[in-house]
């Protein structure tokens, strides 16, 4: 399989040269990066190519990484029925650059599309109609951003004189529990109390 | 009277056309659907879904959560056949760290998945069928998905929200009493599903309302992204236990039906045989799990994956750490990311994982069928009348909880 996936990758990388950034093969998985002004033409090539013929769009979606310029990646998963190969396409983007919409090329883009529009704030240009989905009417800010907390900023409730449901600022009975359980000896990035003393002018 | 064909008088053709709204709190919106519909007459001419309105953040949900915690939301997409979802998030952590499986393991995880898809094809067959005006079905359909639940209740002490799949097989060995009802409860099923069958299959109405209604062509099927029994209704022969077989399905004996029309009515025909293939794999599982050289672990012990023994815990101090630091910490798995897919009752079923190292999944993207195939509704639906609407929607077999997540 492997071996498949390294002549396509090869193949690819042959045809769209200027458009990969890089490509891998990792866990029997083809990995393509690419630079986000081509999308529509390796996706396009992606679907005619008779060596790809990926011909099901199985999945977009945004990736986080705050810490980035390009703070989004945006994947793309395909599938080929007829060669029974899968390919991931990598593309990264910010906040204010658009990415071209695929919805002409696949029209269930369009709803994956808004997804990531509604959970990540990733534009895409030229989509017949990039609404939020899955949040509220009238729903501000893109929850799955790293940024954004787990508990939201608004909650609802019914409110019995206005007979409608309101929407207020969250409020905690208690503190806000995020329990961090990642051993101290492996990876933690908090300060251990006493650490200072380490560091201090004791030491 | 008015001339209506007459293009000065098109105001007047207008007032044929309106807007209804189809839930969110409808019997036949299969939870909570919001369907915009535009109307003209009794022909819709536009669908706009508003779909979120159970959404729950379980994606963001599960970057806050280890990856054991994590396990129980994905019962909770598509509830009608939980385990299935559960199989693609362990496979998906077992691929990116290198766990292995027990064959043992790999049986009940099939055989489980197998149970969780004739639970999925009963209520969505006869669910359909209540949409397009059949009582009988379901009261019937339901008696046999409450002995399933059964059988999920023996295996995890849930009927729904198992929770009993695990990166590295699954949490317990069934006790062979239960192996062997499940194999008792194989061998009637095909008559209670013969039952409804009779009740369905040449009813006049029933074929009235399904017979080339909803009709989705190959190329339709792939520029939509469907998977599953859409798919197959096309007559396309894609089945992922087949195509990219996982887990122990290169094993076994069992056929893909495969429609001709792509209507509802194929569709409705797949899901009767699926059923009773799944009843052919479910028997092989039972034989090979009630054998007795096949008795074994069911999760690789000695590992740092798995639970220690209660009994060795009582001894062992190593053991007691290990116990402690898997239910608090949880198991680190390397960074990383994998998209694990499974033939999930309703299409592809995947996981996108995106691992960093630490003990909780930096990215969870799931890849819902339901979600895809509601996208092509407007596509599907229009030229249609009103009451396929619902007949349409029955047979895409949607499930809110999956699609919202």
């Amino acid at each position: 399989m492997s071996e498949r996936l390294q002549e396509l990758g090869e193949h690819l990388s042959h045809h769209l040269d200027s458009a990969i950034r890089e490509w891998s093969v990792d866990f029997g998985e083809l990995n393509v990066s690419i630079y986000s002004d081509r999308v529509e033409e390796v996706i396009k090539f992606l679907r005619d190519d008779r060596g790809c013929r990926f011909t099901t769009l199985i999945d977009i979606c945004g990736v986080d990484y705050p810490a980035r310029n390009e703070r989004f990646d945006v994947v793309y998963h395909l599938l080929s029925m007829n060669l029974n190969h899968r390919i991931r396409i990598r593309t990264s983007t910010d906040e204010e650059k658009p990415v071209a919409s695929i919805s002409d090329i696949f029209p269930v883009a369009n709803w994956f599309e808004r997804e990531a529009f509604d959970m990540y704030g990733i534009v895409f240009s030229s989509h017949p109609d990039l609404r939020r989905i899955l949040t509220d009417y009238g729903f501000t800010g893109h929850p799955l951003r790293k940024d954004f907390p787990l508990s939201g900023y608004v909650e609802v409730r019914w409110d019995d004189e206005e007979k409608r449901v309101v929407y207020e600022p969250v409020e905690l009975v208690q503190e806000y529990r995020d329990f961090d359980f990642l051993s101290p000896w492996e990876g933690a990035k908090y300060v251990l109390p006493g650490d200072e003393k380490a560091k201090g002018e004791g030491a | 009277m008015t001339d209506l064909t007459n293009p000065e008088n098109m105001e007047q053709l207008d007032d044929r056309k309106f807007t209804i709204n189809f839930g969110p709190q409808h019997p036949a919106a299969h939870g909570v659907l919001r369907l915009v519909l535009e109307l003209d007459g009794e022909i819709v001419d536009r669908v706009d879904p508003h779909i979120g309105l159970l959404h729950r953040g379980t994606e963001k949900l599960l970057e806050h959560k280890t990856y054991l915690q994590g396990i129980g939301y994905f019962d909770r997409l598509d509830y009608v056949a939980p385990m299935n979802q559960e199989h693609a998030f362990c496979m998906a952590v077992e691929k990116l760290a290198g766990i292995p499986v027990p064959v043992r393991g790999e049986y009940i995880r099939v055989l489980y998945c197998e149970i969780g898809r004739i639970l999925s094809h009963i209520l969505n067959v006869t669910t359909q069928a209540l949409d397009v005006g059949a009582l009988t079905p379901p009261v019937w359909g339901f008696e046999e998905r409450e002995k399933l639940m059964v059988f999920y209740e023996r295996a995890s002490g849930s009927r729904m929200h198992a929770h009993y799949f695990r990166p590295g097989g699954v949490h317990q060995d069934l006790p062979p009493k239960l192996i062997e009802d499940i194999g008792e409860w194989c061998e009637q099923f095909p008559a209670k599903l013969k039952d409804i069958d009779n009740l369905l299959t040449e009813n006049r109405i029933f074929k009235q309302r399904n017979v080339d209604i909803g009709v989705v062509s190959k190329e339709e099927a792939l520029e939509w992204g469907f998977s599953g029994v859409m798919v197959r209704g096309s007559g396309m022969a894609w089945d992922l236990r087949r195509a990219q077989p996982y887990s122990v399905y290169d094993e076994l004996d069992f056929n893909i039906p495969v429609g001709k029309n792509g209507d509802c009515w194929d569709r409705y025909l797949i899901r009767i045989e699926e059923m009773l293939e799944s009843v052919k794999i479910m028997k092989q599982c039972v034989e090979w799990l009630s054998r007795a050289e096949n008795a074994g672990e069911v999760l690789p012990t000695n590992s740092k994956f798995a639970p220690p023994r209660r009994a060795e815990m009582k001894q062992s101090m190593e053991a007691l750490i290990h116990h402690f630091k898997l239910y608090t910490e949880g198991v680190h798995v390397p960074a990383g990311e994998a998209y694990v897919a499974v033939e999930a009752p309703k299409g592809e079923f995947g996981v996108y994982l995106v691992a960093d190292g630490t003990n909780k999944p930096y990215r969870v993207k799931i890849r819902a069928p339901g979600f895809a195939h509601l996208a092509a509704m407007d596509h599907i639906n229009r030229g249609h009348q009103l009451a396929d609407v619902s007949a349409i929607l029955g047979s895409l077999d949607i499930v809110f909880g999956e699609i919202d997540r």
